[in-house]
């Protein structure tokens, strides 16, 4: 096929729920390509020598390789390429924001005058996931076996079990080593089980890939806090761990700061998605957690999180739902996708406008919110336009409930119980940029040391830190 | 799992039930609790009150008000099967007044019904650090006191019981025989633990005598980690995570209007969920 044959082939469109249908069920939205489409998409890649692609991965992947593979319909070959440098692929397919990462700097899009245009590559990986799992489900392919090194007889603790513990977990593994990833929580998976909604990401996966690390031979301890059940010092010096990875992520709800904030009716976004994705609240009548009946939801912010807390409170049967961003819909830091979704289901965008103060009644509940609007300004730190409030220009959306969705901080549990744990002034663990933080034998990644950000950065500072605990555990520290 | 050693009705409402959890026997001091699940799929996730712990056993001893649809799961457990979950121990110790750079005082305990569980490690670690112990024990009828055994052990002599019906001791309310005590003089700290209503009271008692008053509160949480923010209350005007920043706080700067609406939001839900029939549609129908 000529250059010109591949950029006429149309994007191929993946199928969907209605969103009238999957704005009420708790199913996941997008339905994944059928083989042909998936074949169709991959031929699209142009195979550019200096392949861009890989440049927007944050851990590499061979994308053209793989896509090459998946054209030929060779999609058992395509997931191994993948696997070389992702472990997550099911999971990353779905949630990585590939219009700013990949997919961003493909020719395709670029010739095309179409970000949206270029090849897309995460629904092509996630086929290739889905693809080998189903075979497996319908026995038609046994699990793949994990290639481990012989045992070294050392222990690594993994602390949290989030993208960055996984990813570290299974690497510590595969060399070897005996490891044990303590949960505080009483199902692993870290913000991929509490945080991210049935309807995005099928728990079904995650425990797929919690599965799979046992089968290397991963112990997982549930119900214990590091810090609190143990310290991370009594592991080293006294379980017998001679190495310890901290990926406990960004767990801290950020609020406002503003009046009205502990009304009832208003939420962190945490305690919102955690009840209904973890604590499965929305089972009324089997799951003992309650779940808040909104009928009129403010949701405060413009991340995935934000999206994700918007369209569950559709979903947990709220009339309207409104989201509050105060800068416009350009700078919205979600993936395009999950605003396009969260539109399409009903959920009602109000940019520039933002919340000045959560209005109550006199029996303690929310009533209102009180917003401003906003316009841009210059760009700030963050490079994004900056808000400027527009003096005077309050005016109020009724609503029974609100969603605070304007980030995390970092627990601070395992800094304050660690002596001689560094950290920034935002609380973040500081590591030399391979993990390693200023304790002998501790090394941290993911949220804890990012700041909040995506489960696939998370998954990279996972591999880079696990690549430092095998390398220093091998040479004997 | 943790298995259970023994459980023990106190009265129609109260259990008390001794846990497997090693390391949290081992690891917990005065003040802790935990995150307790009575099954581990479906479940709920809540905070109790470790009323005491047994290091070289293994064991944590809960006491707990059967008083929502966990709590009654729990007590219909029986001895030798297993409670799904038990994380801990959570929250910040209590500062124990003779361990905390404070010369040894006196002390006087007050616990209204069951929060003498979570009060009686606090007054044995008090007392072992020197002080002077002294504890009101209240509640509404003879029947509901818990751990009289365990607290007269402390105090001794002085133990002051005080019922809402005069059943047993006096007759009256906790903040009679504490205002009398910060009257007499020499009081130099309280530690409050019960029903919100009751904390309030005391801490309103004491705030004349410019006596300082610490409180427990018992919000809802759901991890007990600080990540879900639920369990927060304001303090002193801030917003603060009882999971991680309490469970003890100073009495007379908490919001308790505010604590007590906040822990009142799910009650229509709970006061449903225990007399629900079983229905199979995930979705309530949208209003038209």
């Amino acid at each position: 096929m000529t250059a010109q044959e591949k950029l006429s082939i149309p994007p191929q469109e993946m199928p969907e729920q209605e969103p009238g249908v999957r704005a009420r069920n708790m199913d996941e939205v997008a339905l994944g390509y059928p083989a042909e489409a998936a074949r169709t998409e991959a031929s699209r890649c142009l195979h550019c020598a200096a392949k861009p692609c890989m440049k927007g991965c944050p851990v590499a992947i061979d994308i053209p390789e793989f896509l090459g593979k998946a054209a030929e319909g060779d999609f058992a070959g395509a997931l191994a390429t993948i696997r070389k440098s992702s472990l997550l692929p099911a999971v990353c397919g779905r949630v990585c924001p590939q219009e700013r990462q990949c997919q961003m700097h493909c020719t395709v899009g670029k010739i095309l005058k179409d970000s949206g245009k270029a090849v897309a590559i995460g629904r092509v990986e996630r086929f290739c996931a889905d693809f080998e799992a189903r075979a497996v489900e319908e026995g038609r392919l046994s699990p793949p076996a994990p290639e481990l090194a012989p045992p070294t007889g050392r222990r690594v603790a993994v602390i949290g079990s989030g993208p960055a513990s996984i990813t570290a977990a299974a690497d510590c593994a595969r060399a070897g080593h005996e490891v044990t990833v303590f949960e505080a929580l009483h199902k692993p998976g870290g913000v991929l089980v509490y945080g991210i909604p049935e309807f995005r990401l099928p728990k079904k996966i995650v425990e797929r890939e919690i599965e799979s690390l046992r089968a290397m031979g991963v112990k997982f301890e549930t119900n214990f806090l590091a810090g609190r059940t143990r310290r991370i010092a009594d592991l080293l010096d006294e379980d017998g761990f001679d190495a310890v990875f901290v990926g406990t992520g960004a767990g801290l709800p950020k609020f406002m700061g503003i009046e009205g904030e502990n009304l009832i009716g208003v939420f962190s976004a945490n305690e919102y998605l955690t009840r209904a994705n973890l604590m499965k609240a929305y089972e009324e009548g089997r799951a003992d957690t309650p779940f808040w009946h909104g009928r009129a939801v403010a949701v405060l912010g413009g991340g995935n999180v934000a999206m994700d807390a918007a369209r569950m409170a559709l979903r947990l049967g709220a009339d309207e739902v409104h989201l509050l961003y105060r800068r416009s819909e350009a700078e919205m830091p979600a993936r395009r996708e999950e605003v396009e979704h969260a539109k399409a289901e009903g959920v009602r965008f109000h940019t520039l406008q933002n919340a000045k103060r959560i209005l109550g009644g006199e029996d303690g509940r929310v009533r209102a919110v009180e917003c401003l609007r906003y316009t841009l300004g210059e760009p700030d730190a963050s490079g994004r336009r900056s808000p400027v409030p527009v003096e005077g220009s309050e005016f109020e959306i009724a609503a029974d409930t609100v969603i605070v969705a304007v980030g995390n901080g970092s627990n601070p549990l395992v800094a304050a119980t660690t002596e001689g744990l560094e950290v920034d002034g935002r609380g973040r663990i500081k590591t030399d940029g391979a993990g390693r933080t200023s304790v002998k034998g501790v090394y941290a990644g993911g949220d804890i040391v990012l700041g909040a950000a995506t489960v696939i950065l998370a998954m990279g500072e996972g591999r880079r830190a696990a690549a430092s605990i095998n390398q220093d555990l091998s040479a004997g520290l | 799992m943790n298995r259970i050693i023994s459980k023990t009705m106190l009265s129609e409402s109260v259990c008390r039930m001794t846990v497997e959890a090693p390391l949290v026997a081992r690891a917990r001091k005065a003040g802790q609790f935990v995150i307790v699940m009575a099954d581990a799929e479906l479940g709920e996730r809540i905070p109790l009150t470790i009323g005491d712990a047994d290091a070289a056993a293994g064991t944590v001893t809960l006491v707990f008000q059967t008083v929502g649809a966990t709590t009654a799961k729990l007590a219909a457990l029986e001895e030798g099967g297993a409670v799904a979950a038990v994380l801990g121990p959570l929250g910040r110790p209590t500062e124990i007044r003779g361990e905390n750079g404070e010369k040894p005082g006196h002390v006087v305990c007050v616990g209204g019904g069951i929060g003498v569980a979570p009060l009686h490690p606090i007054a044995q670690a008090l007392k072992a650090a020197g002080n002077k112990v002294t504890v009101i024990m209240g509640a509404r009828t003879e029947s509901l006191f818990v751990m009289e055994d365990e607290m007269r052990a402390i105090a001794g002599e002085n133990l002051i019981k005080i019922t809402d019906d005069g059943s047993s001791g006096r007759k009256g309310l906790v903040t009679e025989p504490l205002e009398e005590l910060c009257r007499a003089g020499g009081v130099d700290e309280v530690i409050a633990i019960g029903p919100p209503v009751m904390m309030k009271f005391c801490c309103r008692t004491t705030e004349p005598f410019g006596v300082k008053t610490t409180v427990s509160l018992n919000t809802v949480m759901i991890d007990g980690t600080g990540m879900c923010g639920g369990c927060r209350v304001s303090v002193g005007g801030k917003t603060r995570f009882v999971c991680v920043d309490g469970p003890e706080f100073d009495g007379h700067q908490v919001d308790w209007a505010q604590m007590a609406a906040r822990m009142s939001a799910f009650k229509a839900q709970e006061a449903e969920a225990r007399d629900h029939a079983c229905r199979i549609g995930l979705i309530p129908p949208r209003k038209a």
